[in-house]
């Protein structure tokens, strides 16, 4: 039987490198670039590609004007220096133009406003970015919506006091009712208690405040927002306020109550199957007929529930998704310590099911985002659509389309794109939290 | 709580209505249905007090009115003295159009950019990546405006076109010239060739005629519909029909013998062929655009406002497409396509017979989805003045008839039912490939 | 676990080759993956080999049916060698089977269909037959009243002798196993073990990677000992455990066995 020779080896072997063609960049280009027929030619189309877009682009953003006052300057600047038949940036728009696409009609004087507004929004969100940071911050973030409210769009301070003070009555109520009677019914309470102050004492109280300690600064109207400024604004409000919303629609479509279960699939599929747009026009249009006779208030905060609504339909879908993927053995063990349906959804599953959400949520909140340039049709001042059009429509600027685009779709990819590293970057944090 | 089920149903306490597993959830519902009513009576209340005020009914009659306005692109019958009905329906259709045609694009673009994403080849997936970044974060509207832009201001005047005797003598070439010869793309719109077709006259005859050649038009009432075209889709369905029917063969041969028949080209033969004779038979001629004048005569034109909006929802679109792609393929382990190889199966029977099979199941729900989003997109139609669904009526119906109200709730409900549809599609393809497990 | 005495005799070993590997090196990109791996597996011998995570047992025995590709030296199966020729390669890898650690059952086919799906498509075979001899083998690994169902919804016991039996449906010459039983409970070890002994006892030529060192000694005629790419001993299983030589090999032994 000739089987084998027992073998038994002495000196191990150093590894040595791979035969010639396989190292270096040649070995990578071969590898990576021409290792087939098909791969050359996509190669090549691929360089063909690049080459082309370079030819026209990078000319074109070497002959920036950056100095000047109309079109047709810039355009006589460029044949001037480049020759007559060169084609160049005139960004001297953007110069002269930058601050109507960030405030829009703001007044100037105040730009400090939005601008401390935009500073203290960074440090509001900066502790639910980074859990690392101090959880104290979180009340400076609760309170950041009023003093935002009332920096932007100025009038008395005592306003937005007393609105907090309803949802500091609702948060008493809540607390004291709870319990005793459940969350849902306690929560019931509370927010009647809030409605009733905000609609009977809201009003009287904050003037006759405003009448003994006045403490207001210069009133600016809505009309006067735009640009990424308006953008920023519906899109954060939205944002923060969809989520919860959120949340609540995703627990209704999830309930054994079939008439909560219905109410919230009929809510989440009518919002998601009309266009925003007609969302947008219902704001415009249409809630002047929904609300009591001669009720009429702001166009950016119809806008502003509506995109609200609009934003919690798609992340209830999410959420839904994220609580489908929870095993079922979770839920089980929740109950089996006893803990009530509202301690088990805060303690054990939301955390769980929102962390599986978290690309579909950004991305929800990047879609909400972008969505925000439609309010230019319902005559509000986008960046996209409402400033750029204002820009064109001057003489001086008349004709010129490259540059508005590329300036606020660059802003606009910057923010998006951000907020997607952001998310990948929190879901790998989070995968590795856990090992 | 073992205690409380216990108990004899004769002792009920008004707080068994909270705190009893078996009256709470009705107790709830009950609330929540009497707060649902009191609200929706509180809109209904309103919104009567509201038509009161401003001297207006909420009713659709003014469906059946004059609509007297123009759209400039239909797809069937109109004029200005058809009714607003009539109008709304072009505007439907419209926004179908736009839909479709964004759909095929989309998934075209999508599927190539998706899987070249996965190239091997370092410069072509890094070029994708770039492509699919930059265009779904920046807002569509961007594009479509863009577009737009681009197409009205860059594109050359018709008269550009021309070559006067003058520059024929100096050897000038004309300032533009039609893309293959057959396209003209200038600022008013696309012209493209347009077919015709002809039985037993000569062709000059037939292309003067503005009615359709060859076997004529049905007229349904709401719509006519052209016989060319039912037959061509009749003797295509039969092609397909019998094609399954080759393949059906083909496989009972497979299964019986183990080998199985070459069949490419009987399909090949059976798609092609009879559809080919058909439209030679009724004389099937294309009309090339030709410059007459200052304008483009013959071909079709096709608007701005369509191209743009189309292509550029179709481009948007397509970035997501080629995720959803990328996903799918990626969600299929590797250890899939090695087990298929350790098997002995070539590469293309692995990805027709094990990937593609499931990696469709990961990719055509949220493909479906994309579908709805760019379907619901095309109101943005309003950027561009495309005289869709909400340009005719939720825009100019609109405002002529003042009945806000009622368009919009039209125009919501019919946009509703489009989604409706295609979600119900989703749902039972999505039940028809669940995958069984434990 | 697999004590139970097997009658080696029963065993034959031809002087025919099955495999043959001279001087093979294999690099993943600058690594050094193989290092000058020389082997000969004659027809109807069991082979088991073991060593440390990493040391390329895996790539090995993927290289024998080219789901990996060699850079240099030789690999004849079955008197065909792996190059870039296609058809030498689909050869061999209808002749080779092979099971893997994490079973890779097709979760869209039935059982059943998993079985035929390569005798139909690769070996060409009518569908009735296909079917006939899967079901044969699937109640060789005990199982033929599943046919029906879906991967998913088997034990992963059960997937793995699926596995198995998909492989035996293309009738091949040689199996190769990498780390069969590695994902799975000790309950289930065991069933899949015991399909292997019965499988060995007919004769087939087995290279297997395990580190169940009760299978290798009732069943391997030699154990081949890895470790940095390159074999580092090979003996027959009562002299390696017993008797090992390398210092590598002690320590690796008394690692695995010393608890
Ligand atoms: N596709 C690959 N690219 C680069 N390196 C790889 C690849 N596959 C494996 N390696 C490396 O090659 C070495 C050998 O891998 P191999 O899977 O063969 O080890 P193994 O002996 O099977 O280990 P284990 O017992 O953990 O399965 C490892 O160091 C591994 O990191
Ligand atoms: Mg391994």
């Amino acid at each position: 039987m000739t089987e084998f020779t027992p073998f038994v080896r002495k000196d191990m072997l150093e590894p040595r490198d791979p035969p010639g063609n396989q190292q270096g960049p040649i070995a990578w280009a071969r590898e990576n670039l021409f290792s087939g027929p098909m791969n050359t030619v996509l190669t090549l189309l691929g360089i063909l590609a690049v080459g082309w877009l370079a030819l026209h682009i990078i000319p074109w953003l070497m002959h920036s004007v950056w100095n000047a006052n109309s079109l047709s300057e810039c355009r006589a600047i460029i044949a001037q220096t480049w020759g007559p038949d060169a084609t160049g940036a005139c960004w001297a728009m953007v110069r002269e133009r930058w601050h109507q696409y960030v405030f829009g009609f703001y007044p100037m004087d105040l730009y400090w406003r939005p601008t401390l507004a935009f500073l203290l929004m960074l440090v509001a969100i900066a502790p639910v970015l980074y859990q690392s940071l101090p959880r104290k911050m979180m009340w400076f973030t609760a309170l950041y919506p009023f003093i935002c409210y009332w920096l932007l769009w100025g009038g008395t301070l005592w306003a937005p006091i007393v609105v907090l003070a309803g949802f500091g009555l609702f948060a008493l109520a809540f607390r004291f009712a709870a319990p005793k009677l459940g969350v849902p019914v306690s929560a019931g309470l509370g927010l009647l208690a809030a409605a009733v102050w905000w609609l009977f004492v809201q009003t009287p109280l904050s003037t006759a405040l405003n009448g003994i300690i006045p403490l207001s600064i210069r009133d600016v109207d809505s009309d006067q927002f735009g640009g990424f400024l308006l953008s920023i604004v519906i899109g954060i409000t939205a944002i923060s306020a969809s989520l919860p919303m959120g949340i609540l629609l995703a627990l209704g479509r999830k309930s054994d109550m079939l008439l909560v279960k219905s109410l919230s699939v009929m809510f989440i599929e009518f919002i998601r199957g009309v266009p925003l747009i007609t969302l947008l026009f219902t704001a415009s249009l249409l809630l002047q007929y929904f609300l009591p006779p001669g009720s009429n208030f702001d166009i950016i905060l119809r806008v502003i529930i509506l995109v609200t609504l609009f934003a919690a339909a798609y992340i209830a879908e999410v959420i839904r998704g994220g609580l489908a993927a929870l095993p079922r053995g979770q839920y089980e063990a929740a109950d089996a310590l006893g803990l009530d349906y509202w301690q088990a959804q805060r303690l054990i599953i939301m955390p769980q099911a929102l962390k599986i959400s978290i690309p579909g949520i950004v991305s929800s909140f990047i879609g909400l985002f972008k969505d925000t340039t439609l309010v230019a049709f319902v005559g509000l001042m986008d960046p996209l659509k409402g400033i750029t059009a204002v820009v064109r429509a001057d003489i001086n600027w008349k004709g010129i389309y490259w540059e508005p685009y590329i300036f606020a779709g660059t802003i606009f990819f910057l923010i998006c794109f951000g907020m997607s590293r952001y998310s990948m970057w929190l879901e790998r944090k989070l995968k590795t939290d856990h090992r | 709580m073992a205690f409380v089920q216990d108990a004899p149903k004769d002792s009920f306490r008004l707080g068994m209505l909270i705190y009893d597993t078996r009256y709470r959830s009705i107790t709830i519902q009950v609330v929540v249905l009497i707060l649902f009513l009191l609200f929706l009576s509180w809109l209904v209340n309103n919104t009567a007090q509201n038509l009161a005020a401003k001297g207006r009914t909420f009713d659709f009659g003014f469906l059946w009115m004059r609509a007297g306005y123009d759209i400039n692109q239909r797809l069937v019958d109109y004029t200005n003295d058809s009714t607003h009905m009539r109008a709304a329906f072009i505007g439907l259709l419209n926004t179908l159009l736009a839909a479709f045609v964004g759909c095929i694009i989309a998934t075209i673009l999508g599927v190539v950019i998706g899987v070249l994403r996965l190239s091997k080849n370092w410069i072509v997936s890094r070029l994708m990546t770039v492509y699919v970044e930059i265009f779904r974060n920046v807002p569509v509207l961007l594009w479509i405006l863009l577009a737009a832009t681009i197409l009205s201001e860059t594109t050359p005047q018709p008269r550009d076109f021309r070559q006067t005797p003058e520059m024929e003598q100096a050897g000038e070439e004309p300032k533009a010239s039609m893309l293959f010869g057959i396209i003209a793309v200038t600022n008013r719109g696309t012209v493209i060739p347009e077919p015709k077709f002809c039985i037993g006259k000569p062709q000059a005859e037939c292309d003067a005629d503005p009615n359709e050649g060859g076997l004529g038009v049905i007229d349904l009432g709401i719509f006519k519909v052209s016989l060319n075209l039912l037959a061509l889709l009749v003797v295509f369905g039969g092609s397909i029909f019998v094609n399954s029917r080759i393949t059906k063969q083909a496989n009972a041969t497979q299964e019986a013998t183990g080998i199985r028949p070459v069949t490419w080209w009987k399909s090949l033969a059976v798609l092609i062929i009879p559809s080919a004779i058909l439209l030679w038979a009724l004389g099937l001629h294309f009309v090339v655009p030709e410059l007459k004048g200052f304008n483009f005569v013959g071909g079709i034109s096709v608007l701005h406002s369509f191209t743009a909006l189309t292509l550029a929802l179709a481009l948007y679109t397509a970035a997501f497409i080629a995720e959803i792609v990328r996903a799918g393929i990626m969600a299929i382990s590797r250890g899939q396509s090695e087990a298929a190889a350790a098997l002995g199966l070539r590469p293309g029977r692995t990805m027709s017979l094990v990937i593609l099979p499931q990696a469709l199941r990961v990719i055509i729900p949220p493909l479906i989805s994309q579908y709805l989003n760019l379907t619901k997109n095309t109101s943005l139609a309003i950027a561009v003045s495309y005289m869709d669904l909400r340009g005719t009526l939720g825009g100019i119906t609109l405002n002529q008839t003042g009945k806000e109200l009622e368009c919009m709730l039209l125009m919501m409900g019919i946009y509703l039912t489009i989604s409706l549809i295609i979600s119900a599609l989703m749902n039972l393809f999505n039940r028809a490939v669940k995958l069984k497990e434990r | 676990m697999a004590e139970q005495a097997i009658d080696l005799s029963k065993m034959t070993i031809s002087d025919e080759v099955a495999v043959q590997i001279s001087n093979m090196n294999k690099w993943y990109g600058q690594f050094h993956v193989l290092r000058d791996v020389n082997m000969t597996v004659h027809k109807g011998e069991r082979i088991v080999i073991c060593g440390p995570s990493g040391s390329g047992k895996s790539t090995l025995i993927r290289c024998i049916n080219r789901l990996e590709e060699h850079q240099s030296g030789q690999i004849v199966v079955d008197g065909t060698e792996l190059t870039n020729d296609l058809k030498n390669i689909d050869k061999v890898r209808s002749e080779v089977g092979m099971v893997f650690q994490h079973f890779n059952l097709f979760p869209h086919l039935t059982i059943l269909e998993n079985c035929t799906l390569a005798p139909i498509w690769v070996r060409k075979i009518p569908k009735r037959e296909a079917e006939e001899t899967a079901m044969h083998f699937l109640s060789k690994v005990k199982i033929p009243d599943q046919a029906h169902k879906y991967p998913g919804q088997l034990s992963g016991g059960q997937q793995q002798r699926v596995a198995i039996a998909r492989s035996l449906c293309m009738r091949p010459r040689i199996m190769l196993f990498d780390e069969p039983t590695s994902a799975l409970d000790p309950e289930m070890i065991k069933e899949v073990l015991d399909t292997m002994i019965s499988l060995a006892e007919e004769g087939m030529t087995m290279l297997c990677v395990t580190h169940e060192m009760g299978f290798a000694q009732a069943v391997a005629n030699r154990v081949i000992f890895m470790d940095k790419g390159q074999i580092v001993e090979q003996n027959s299983p009562r002299e390696f455990f017993n008797n090992p030589q390398s210092e590598r090999t002690k320590l690796f032994l008394s690692q695995i066995l010393g608890h």
